[in-house]
């Protein structure tokens, strides 16, 4: 008996201290479970676009025809365009916010590290007329765990041809000609989010002659309005069940 | 007075001048008469002309973004390389002209060579061979269909009957001036392995060189690092089978 008093008066410190530990253990449990719970949701909540102004640095990109080149061009679209997502509470991963060089890996690395719902790289011409869109020509591959970098679109085909009929739709509602082209780029081939490439040339009439230039602003606004739309309504169809 | 010796001098320094004036007349017209003697050696047989035969370009069109087939009569030589040559000359011709539907200055003399080497048959993706993931390509399509193309699957056919590689070596002038844009460079890109398979059946890929090197684009946006298949730039109904 003396023994068991010796044992209970040595444990009932540690006791007290064992029960408060168990008890931090089980809140912290709870709070977990609670995390894990919401865990299912919490993705569907966040809604992430990738922006990739091309070129930049010394690799101007085209001449265009009012004398900027295509990396300025590509840059200032992108400012305008990810002002218009988060203003409608989107969040926006760009490539670059500068005139910097970033190399085509560079690019589609950081569109894979954001686990976007939507990448967009954004290209200018005089040549053709209107919006083209180009949306990967890979074949469709079944998703894997480690794609390879050179066709890792091709898991995510299907997507990107959803997603760039969206933005033909959001143009063409705008009162834009477009061109829905597939080919091979190669940023957007190692991409692994849906993805397409907007290549912005001048409106042209049926006689060739060019109604607004890439220079007029109101012209960029458009565009921008129209993609911003696009992506607006991509997010509720990803949104669906 | 002048002293004797200097008359002597000067009478010897005029007889070698005059000497030498002789000397000189003399070899003169020797090295004329050898050059007229070479020129009559020369081969003197006529340039063989090359009868006319109908030739397919696929002529590209920046306004709808396709590739029209045109037929023209030209003077094609027997020899296929020298046969490539033509008809890419008088398509690069066609985008020089000042009312061309795909402009993109240099003509003719930007191809600077054409050369015709045994290909790799590569095949599909349905073939019983296992091809690499890795490895495998998909060619441009502005008809939105694709075909992937496997390098995994290799085997070398003869030079006489099997498939050909056509090597276009590009002048830097002609990447240089070419217009930037995803579209237009692939126009062109697609418009000279189609006229090549249109004309060399043979032909079924194409590789492309610029002033003898690779180039990682034609102007900003076309990859030239890879194999395009030449078939698959034609319209749909002008594919051999």
């Amino acid at each position: 008996m003396p023994v068991k008093l010796k044992i209970s008066s040595f444990h009932a410190p540690y006791s007290r201290a064992f029960r408060a530990f168990l008890f931090i253990c089980s809140l912290a449990a709870a709070a977990q479970l609670a995390a894990a719970q919401q865990a299912p949701s919490a993705p569907q909540a966040r809604f992430v676009v990738v922006l990739d102004a091309a070129h930049g640095g010394d690799e101007t990109g085209g001449r265009l025809t009012d004398g900027q080149f295509e990396k300025t061009f590509t840059l200032a679209l992108t400012t305008r365009l990810r002002s218009l997502l988060v203003a409608r509470g989107i969040e926006v991963v760009t490539t670059r916010e500068s005139d910097a060089v970033v190399e085509p890996e560079k690019r589609a690395e950081i569109a894979n590290h954001a686990v976007a719902q939507a990448c967009l790289s954004l290209h200018a011409s005089e040549a053709g007329s209107g919006v083209h869109l180009f949306v990967s020509s890979l074949a469709p591959a079944q998703p894997v765990r480690f794609p390879a970098w050179k066709t890792a679109q091709g898991a995510w085909l299907a997507r990107s041809l959803k997603l760039a009929g969206v933005v033909n739709s959001a143009l063409l509602q705008a009162g834009m000609s477009t061109t829905l082209v597939r080919t091979t780029l190669p940023v957007v081939d190692s991409m692994t989010c849906p993805a397409a490439a907007v290549e912005i040339a001048p409106e042209r009439s049926a006689l060739h002659e060019t109604t607004a230039g890439l220079g007029d602003p109101d012209y960029q606004a458009r565009v921008a309005a129209a993609l911003a739309a696009a992506l607006v309504e991509w997010r509720t169809e990803a949104h669906q069940p | 007075m002048i002293p004797r010796h200097q008359k002597i001098i000067f009478g010897l320094l005029l007889v070698a001048s005059v000497a030498m004036g002789v000397t000189l007349w003399h070899l003169r017209q020797s090295a004329h008469e050898r050059l007229i003697a070479g020129q009559d050696s020369a081969p003197t047989s006529a340039p063989q002309i090359a009868p006319s035969e109908q030739a397919t370009l696929l002529v590209a069109n920046d306004s709808d973004g396709s590739l029209l087939t045109q037929f023209l009569s030209l003077p094609l030589p027997t020899d296929p390389g020298a046969r490539a040559h033509a008809v890419l000359g008088k398509l690069l011709d066609l985008y020089a002209a000042p009312d061309a539907a795909h402009p993109v200055p240099g003509g003719g003399s930007s191809v600077i060579q054409v050369f015709l080497l045994p290909a790799f048959e590569l095949g599909s993706g349905a073939s019983t061979t296992k091809p690499k993931l890795e490895d495998s390509r998909t060619v441009v399509i502005l008809s939105g269909e694709s075909s992937t193309t496997p390098s995994g699957a290799l085997s070398q056919q003869t030079p006489q009957f099997g498939p050909q590689l056509a090597v276009v070596n590009l002048s830097g002038a002609f990447a240089a001036n070419h217009p930037s844009g995803i579209e237009t460079e692939m126009l062109t890109v697609l418009s000279i392995c189609g006229t090549l398979h249109a004309n060399l059946p043979r032909v079924t890929q194409v590789r492309f060189l610029v002033d003898g090197a690779q180039r990682s684009t034609l102007a900003g946006h076309a990859d030239l690092t890879r194999t395009y298949l030449a078939a698959d730039a034609m319209p749909a109904e002008e594919i051999r089978p």
